[in-house]
């Protein structure tokens, strides 16, 4: 490898030092502050360096990874959403009774496998990156030992994402057969093919193990259960993180530029798509547990992600992505929420535990209202302006089924939304404003969280310009 | 930039009322007042100064999102105009008849009434479809919160079927918005938002159509039309009084006003088409509506559904096709905020005096309280359509000019006022008149309560008896509508 190489590898290069490092400083003295403090600063010099790799970039490192401006902007939200992650984990844990320094190390290992997604171009990275990925998540799920509920989780997880995986490969298997190429831009080839059998059976496993990690329907029986029983900064991250690596790499060898992705995957990512709104809003309605809820929700938001992504042309890689963005800030925002009210015997997550908390703390409850209705797209949050771009990107390719989708299932979803904030706002006999310490780093990142919200609802040009610049290094 | 602060004084209104409400809840009801009728002071010194000026008063714009050529992009017309002040009198009646209902979180009570007054005001200057949709929009989540805190019984289930009608109709608002402008783009290649670049795109008939009816069906929930009222009566019940005038006085008349401004210009052709339609619709729901009224025991509930059937004259109006009738359908749209906003403000004094809504527990109450009952008599004969007062001339202009359209619908609309005139009775004489058998003893109107009435009746009066300051003011706005609506007087039978 030469210095340019080094340069553009470097933010990959920096997170798995980062987690060497930790590794080593956990060996000699296990210090809960040190440690999370050797996190942070591995995952801000990642993110630094994305500048520098700036001017190392289009390259391409062996046959296995690409960096372009495309790689850099989700590997840009990726170690966001992670630093976010970490800065809620930290006041969470410390409540807790358990070993708290090997959480980062998983942390970074996880964010690590995530970004090899972003910029894999092989089947061997991707499938490299997918399981450093998975077997992260397999023991952050269940890292709090003493609950039956999170070890539930994290069984159920192993087992189906290990099923998934295999899928996976016997897809990739059957279109390395037909093709002979293990590049990842035999997808968009194995699209052309839809006659024969082999490539379309491929792509459907491979499908499979995609619409596993995104969470869509009908691959999402985990979903709710995974959340529920996860620590919360965990259910942050797979909401985030774990779905954003997955959702670039498709997005970036399924992307179809001109008239969408059209065909028989066209059809079934389709479907797919419309099965993931309806059912994801209508199984919401009757949850009363507010991590449920969102997870989901979660199922109808990568729905919404979708339909940007069917679209294709000039619009659609930019709408998804900023949509990603805004989904992101905003669900990091609602479980940081939750974080902060939860206490060391329980999470907060039944709307019950929500009841008439404007009262009491008013400023959290702002956010997370701020927050929910920015999941439900109401203007001057960022959510609206991301389902805007969607409708744009589906309405300039006249896909108007998708589009009506998306507004009848919005809809239903506003629903549920307005549920919790109703229980926000109920009259109960617990009035009195409550005065309780907030850990200064997650009220840091809640705080900056709440300002991008709006920052990216009212004034989303620099953004956006940065996204339409780099997907136009998709070609 | 007058335009952007009649927006930013609500705003920040709302705002140091909520931080004065922390020290003292009467500071906070007069900071909310003094806020609000700077706005009125405001808008009636932009009214005299362009009096008979052309149709614009005042524009600003400003660059917002320039990759989708969406801008900060305001005007006042006479329309507009007449409609704002309509906005800040509602409002000020607003903030005065919950000076003593609402005692409980003053502060936030009045951040939300100036918040949901800066979003009507922002969808009456809006010249940008996709700010007038972030207005439209915005507009839902503090009246939400209204109704949603403060309301009466059922005041969640209220409000969230309020939100979500609003919500889908909305939506569907919005794809047509963003097909209207692809389309623009696709025929002229620039990507705009802006209302008088949209006017000219040339549309195929069929995609007029359905565009016409995305935005038709947010107007048609708002307004409301029959069968999309349903919200309707559910959200006006169990608001607060406040909330009850202010969505019965502005909110339903943002539904009227997007019909004029929107639908009609930009799709001149499909609204012809579809005028019979509307006009049966309209016809449907004044008759609807007042049968309703008429069997409601709940007072409030009654004067809920008079709006739908008054409401059935303004888009009887609006889709006759003519200027007459256009104009009646406007001062209908003010006459209406007026007279039904002090019916609900009524109904709120009932209720804080005798805690029932209920007809059958009220009458004789003329006894006891002459002034309310009086007052009560007067905004009864109004919302019956009494000569001489506001409602009479706008029913009578949207009969007159309906009537060059289509004779047989104009008849039935009549027939409407016929059933106005029983629940006009229903209320004066269920409530005030005849025997007291439940001998109530109340207190009659105080001060404060004659402060909201007493001018509330000048202007029925005013209405009723001079309306044509309001005509010559509307007149420019109205004309430009109709260029783009040939005359209607084919349908004649």
């Amino acid at each position: 490898m030469n210095a340019a190489e080094f340069t553009a590898a470097s933010p990959l290069l920096i997170m798995s030092a980062t987690a060497i490092v930790a590794m080593l400083a956990i060996a000699v003295r296990r210090n809960h502050f040190v440690i999370a403090a050797i996190t942070l600063v591995g995952v801000v010099a990642s993110f630094c360096s994305l500048f520098f790799a700036e001017s190392a970039i289009p390259r391409q490192i062996t046959s296995l990874l690409i960096f372009d401006s495309y790689s850099l902007v989700y590997m840009a939200l990726l170690l966001c959403a992670a630093s976010f992650v970490i800065l809620f984990s930290y006041g969470y844990l410390k409540q807790r009774r358990e070993h708290r320094e090997e959480f980062y190390l998983l942390i970074l290992l996880a964010t690590t496998g995530s970004m090899v997604l972003v910029v894999s171009r092989h089947f061997i990275s991707f499938f490299l990156g997918l399981e450093l990925l998975s077997v992260s998540l397999y023991v952050l799920i269940s890292y709090i030992r003493y609950e039956a509920i999170s070890i539930e989780a994290g069984i159920k997880y192993l087992v189906l994402a290990a099923s998934s995986s295999s899928a996976l490969l016997f897809g990739l298997a059957l279109i390395y057969a037909e093709s002979g190429s293990m590049e990842l831009s035999q997808f968009a080839a194995a699209f052309g093919h839809s006659a024969t059998f082999p490539p379309i059976a491929g792509l459907m496993l491979v499908l499979t193990g995609v619409g596993f990690k995104l969470a869509v329907v009908p691959f999402h029986l985990w979903t709710p259960d995974v959340y529920e029983g996860a620590p919360l900064p965990v259910t942050a991250f797979i909401a985030t993180v774990s779905k954003g690596g997955m959702f670039a790499l498709i997005l970036r060898w399924f992307h179809v530029t001109g008239t969408g992705i059209s065909g028989t995957a066209g059809l079934i990512l389709a479907i797919i798509a419309i099965a993931s709104m309806l059912a994801g809003n209508l199984l919401a309605l009757t949850q009363t547990n507010v991590k449920r809820i969102l997870a989901y929700s979660s199922i109808a938001h990568m729905g919404y992600a979708l339909v940007a992504l069917l679209a294709g042309g000039m619009l659609g890689a930019p709408a998804a992505t900023y949509y990603l963005a805004a989904y992101f800030t905003t669900i990091l925002g609602a479980f940081g929420v939750m974080t902060i009210l939860s206490d060391p015997q329980r999470e907060a997550a039944y709307i019950d535990d929500y009841r008439g908390l404007f009262w009491r703390r008013p400023v959290l409850a702002g956010i997370f209202t701020a927050m929910l209705l920015s999941l439900a797209g109401i203007p001057l949050t960022a959510g609206f302006l991301g389902k805007f771009y969607v409708m744009t990107a589906g309405a300039s390719q006249a896909r108007w089924l998708l589009l009506f989708t998306l507004v009848v299932s919005s809809t239903i979803g506003l629903f549920y939304y307005l549920r919790i904030v109703a229980a926000m706002y109920a009259k109960t006999t617990d009035m009195e404003p409550a005065r309780s310490v907030m850990p200064l780093p997650a009220t840091v990142a809640l705080a900056v969280l709440t300002g991008l919200v709006f920052l990216l609802g009212i004034y989303p040009a620099p953004l956006w310009t940065a996204i339409v610049t780099a997907a136009r290094s998709l070609g | 930039m007058a335009l952007l602060i009649l927006i930013a004084i609500l705003i920040f209104g709302g705002i140091a009322s909520w931080i004065a409400a922390s020290r003292s809840a009467t500071m906070a009801r007069w900071i909310a007042l003094v806020f609000i009728g700077v706005d009125f002071v405001l808008t009636i010194s932009i009214w005299f100064a362009n009096l008979g000026h052309a149709r614009w008063y005042q524009e600003c714009s400003f660059q917002w999102i320039p990759q989708f050529g969406i801008r900060l992009h305001l005007a006042v017309d006479g329309l507009s105009l007449i409609m704002l002040l309509l906005t800040y009198f509602l409002g000020i009646m607003a903030i005065l008849c919950s000076w003593t209902e609402i005692r409980e979180r003053t502060g936030f009570f009045h951040f939300n009434l100036l918040w949901v007054l800066a979003g009507i005001t922002g969808v009456f200057l809006s010249m940008d479809l996709f700010l007038f949709y972030l207005f439209w929009e915005l507009m839902l989540v503090p009246m939400y919160l209204l109704i949603g805190i403060w309301g009466h019984e059922r005041r969640i289930y209220a409000a969230t079927k309020f939100f979500l009608f609003t919500q889908l109709s909305g939506l569907m608002m919005l794809i047509a918005i963003i097909a209207l402008a692809i389309i623009h783009r696709q025929s002229t290649g620039v990507i705009t938002f802006d209302y008088e670049q949209l006017l000219g795109t040339s549309l195929e008939p069929s995609t007029a159509l359905l565009l016409m009816l995305g935005f038709f069906i947010a107007f048609a929930v708002k307004l409301p039309i029959f069968p999309l009222h349903t919200w309707l009566p559910d959200a006006h019940t169990e608001a607060p009084t406040a909330g009850s005038v202010i969505l019965a006085g502005l909110l339903l008349k943002t539904g009227a006003y997007g019909l004029i401004r929107f639908v009609l210009p930009l799709f001149p052709e499909a609204s012809r088409q579809l005028a019979p339609l509307m006009m049966t619709i309209g016809v449907i729901g004044i008759l609807y509506g007042a049968v309703l009224a008429v069997g409601q025991s709940d007072l409030k509930r009654l004067v809920a559904y008079t709006s739908v059937s008054h409401l059935g004259f303004v888009l009887l109006g609006i889709f006759a096709g003519n200027q007459i009738a256009l104009e009646g359908a406007v001062i209908q749209m003010v006459s209406h905020g007026i007279s039904t906003g002090a019916l609900f403000i009524l109904v709120g004094l009932l209720q804080e005096r005798m805690h029932t809504r209920q007809i059958s527990q009220m009458g004789g109450l003329w006894e006891t309280m002459p002034s309310l009952s009086g007052a009560g008599l007067v905004f009864a004969m109004a919302s019956l359509g009494l000569p001489g007062l506001g409602d009479f001339v706008g029913e009578f202009l949207v009969l007159l000019g309906a009537y060059r359209a289509n004779v047989s619908l104009t008849v039935l609309a009549t027939l409407g006022i016929l059933a106005a005139t029983l629940y006009g009775l229903r209320i004066g004489q269920g409530a005030f008149h005849g025997p007291n058998p439940h001998h109530w003893n109340l207190p009659d109107l105080g001060f404060r309560e004659w402060a909201i009435l007493g001018p509330m009746m000048a202007c029925m009066l005013w209405i009723g008896l001079y309306p044509q300051p309001i005509l010559n003011t509307v007149r420019p706005s109205l004309g430009a509508v109709q260029q783009s609506t040939p005359l209607q007087e084919i349908v004649r039978r």
